[in-house]
């Protein structure tokens, strides 16, 4: 069991990271091993945000391997000069955590690929998003634990996804928490409740198209799909409805882009979803009380159906 | 674990040789007896005067909390109850065994008014997962939409939501009815055993997959029957019977229950022959 959230204000922008994280935390009950936020935050659309991690945390309950912090400055010595090396500027640095850092950076080209493999080829490196309005955001323990250690309760924006995790498949660390980068394409981001019952044949199939997994968490898979559609030049709404047969299981997703907020349900609608539907807004979460955490007055809500994908823009 | 022990008072079923036993500690046998109607007495209810009317608002209590305060004003008497600020809580409203109005001025959560018998419900919103389950009997009005497994295992009673349902709407259901206004879900009527599911709306794929018996009605269009799911018939007496129960759940008045389609099960599944694996593959 895990829980998900996402919302869109449409023609506005508002406090996003405290209203996702109001979410997140009514839906803690479904799982706390770690929480992840993608906030689609108010920029110049200039430079690009890079969020990644040097390491882990390996804080009570990780399941990840201590390793001796002066590692994670090296790695971060490398990650510069492999940005240099790049062609990428480097114009605000933010370390929050020893292992978890915030870059913008000035970068030209469009294609992102060759930039990710060549930053992530360093050892113990991921890059959590890429993005000119991204910012994914995860790390262990519930909502507002990760809300307050990374201060993202002032983030405006128009619109997030986020994901409260209780791990079943994979390990309790960063790596495996969601929301998952749609890598390598900028801006896109999924978090996902439920289980993927192939998820090793469509990964052998992706992996051998030069697709890049970071972790064995099924729900990347999602990420990954969705990528490969957009990259054989199908529409993000397009990728999504084929998920429906290319996947298989039970799931409830929801995919965001610079743009937009999608959600797609599995055609056994074995995972729950409630939503919310206004002319200025939409929110979405595994439970409703999701919901009542940023609307407590009465309110229609409903369920999508089985096989249901439905995609809003901003 | 309770104590066996034979006794010398006799209860009528064992006066006819039925039993001789009688469990006592804990949990300890209850035997109706006819000649004691009167004094029979159902664990958990109450008598209560339906003119005696209370607020409770429940915005800043747990469910447990409201659950319990819900059972206490039933306790002094309380015969309808107006709930305010649900707020979408889980598990509000479970357990009430006796005649009851109860109202709620909002929405409810996952499992709300599960294992009810009696009371008459009207939820004046939406409601979660698993709405009504195992109901025994009464009537649960839902104003809005409801989420999947609505009215799961339920045994009697009448179930009625005015908007639409999610997927596997009575699954397991062993009697009773439920009345969707709207459109249902995938797999409506799953494994279903007893009793009526009416649909005014559409309905998703596998309807009535796996049923064992009972009756689906649909107003709309059928994605797809589930295994062993047939139509049948519909009489002259069934479209009586939809009319009154419309009626009384005081949805779809002017719906043309003649054109709808029923669904019952086929039986053709292994349980209602002796026939060997192999056999009833060729059977289905």
């Amino acid at each position: 069991m895990c829980g998900i959230a996402g919302l869109i204000h449409r023609g506005k922008s508002s406090n996003v990271g405290s209203e996702l994280q109001g979410m997140l935390q009514a839906l803690k009950h479904r799982g706390e091993d770690s929480t992840g936020y993608a906030l689609y935050g108010d920029t110049d659309g200039k430079n690009f945000i890079m969020r990644f991690k040097v390491g882990e945390n390996v804080g009570e309950g990780s399941s990840s391997i201590v390793e001796d912090v002066s590692v994670y400055d090296e790695r971060k010595k490398i990650v510069d000069q492999t940005l240099t090396e790049l062609g990428a500027k480097i114009v605000k640095e933010e370390r929050t955590l020893p292992y978890s850092l915030r870059y913008e950076i000035v970068y030209d080209k469009k294609d992102l690929l060759d930039f990710s493999q060549k930053i992530e080829s360093i050892p113990g490196v991921e890059i959590l998003s890429m993005g000119k309005s991204l910012e994914v955001i995860k790390d262990l323990g519930n909502a507002k634990a990760v809300c307050d250690r990374y201060s993202l309760d002032k983030l405006v924006g128009t619109h997030a996804i986020g994901h409260a995790r209780m791990a079943t498949e994979s390990g309790v660390d960063i790596k495996s928490a969601h929301p998952f980068w749609g890598y390598p394409f900028s801006d896109v981001s999924v978090v996902h409740n439920g289980q993927l019952t192939n998820y090793w044949n469509n990964r052998r199939a992706l992996e051998s198209q030069g697709m890049r997994f970071m972790s064995e968490c099924d729900s990347e898979l999602i990420a990954v799909y969705l990528a490969q559609k957009m990259r054989e030049g199908s529409s993000l709404e397009e990728g999504m409805k084929e998920s429906l047969t290319g996947l298989d299981g039970v799931f409830t997703y929801f995919v965001a882009t610079k743009n937009s907020l999608g959600m797609a349900k599995d055609t056994m609608a074995a995972k729950p979803l409630v939503l919310y539907e206004s002319d200025d807004l939409v929110a979405m979460g595994s439970e409703e009380i999701a919901i009542r955490s940023i609307l407590p007055q009465e309110i229609d809500t409903y369920d999508p159906f089985d096989g249901e994908v439905k995609v809003w823009q901003i | 674990m309770a104590n066996l022990k034979d006794t010398e008072k006799k209860t009528k079923s064992q006066a006819m040789g039925m039993h001789t036993e009688v469990l006592t500690g804990r949990t300890q046998q209850k035997f109706f007896n006819p000649d004691e109607a009167e004094n029979f007495y159902y664990f958990g209810t109450y008598d209560v005067d339906f003119n005696k009317r209370t607020d409770l608002d429940v915005i800043n209590m747990t469910a447990a909390d409201a659950n319990k305060k819900i059972d206490s004003l039933m306790s002094e008497g309380y015969g309808t109850i107006v709930i305010k600020n649900p707020q979408g809580k889980h598990s509000l409203g479970v357990g009430i065994l006796n005649k009851l109005n109860l109202i709620f001025e909002g929405s409810l959560g996952y499992f709300g008014m599960g294992s009810c018998d009696g009371p008459i419900v009207r939820i004046n919103g939406r409601v979660g997962w698993s709405c009504a389950e195992n109901l025994m009997a009464g009537k649960v009005v839902i104003e809005k939409n409801a989420g999947s497994c609505f009215g799961a295992a339920i045994r009697g009673g009448d179930l009625i939501c005015k908007g639409s349902v999610g997927a596997r709407t009575g699954i397991d259901m062993k009697g009773g009815t439920i009345i969707i206004g709207g459109d249902a879900g995938a797999f409506t009527g799953f494994m279903m055993q007893r009793g009526r599911i009416i649909i005014l709306g559409d309905v998703g794929i596998n309807l009535g997959d796996s049923m064992y018996d009972g009756t689906i009605f649909v107003g709309g269009e059928i994605g797809s029957y589930g295994s062993d799911a047939v139509d049948a018939e519909l009489t002259s007496s069934d479209q009586d019977w939809l009319r009154r129960k419309l009626k009384v759940a005081e949805i779809g008045a002017n719906f043309d229950v003649s054109k709808m389609k029923k669904v019952v099960a086929g039986k053709k599944l292994w349980n209602y022959d002796n026939l060997e694996p192999t056999e009833k593959k060729g059977a289905i």
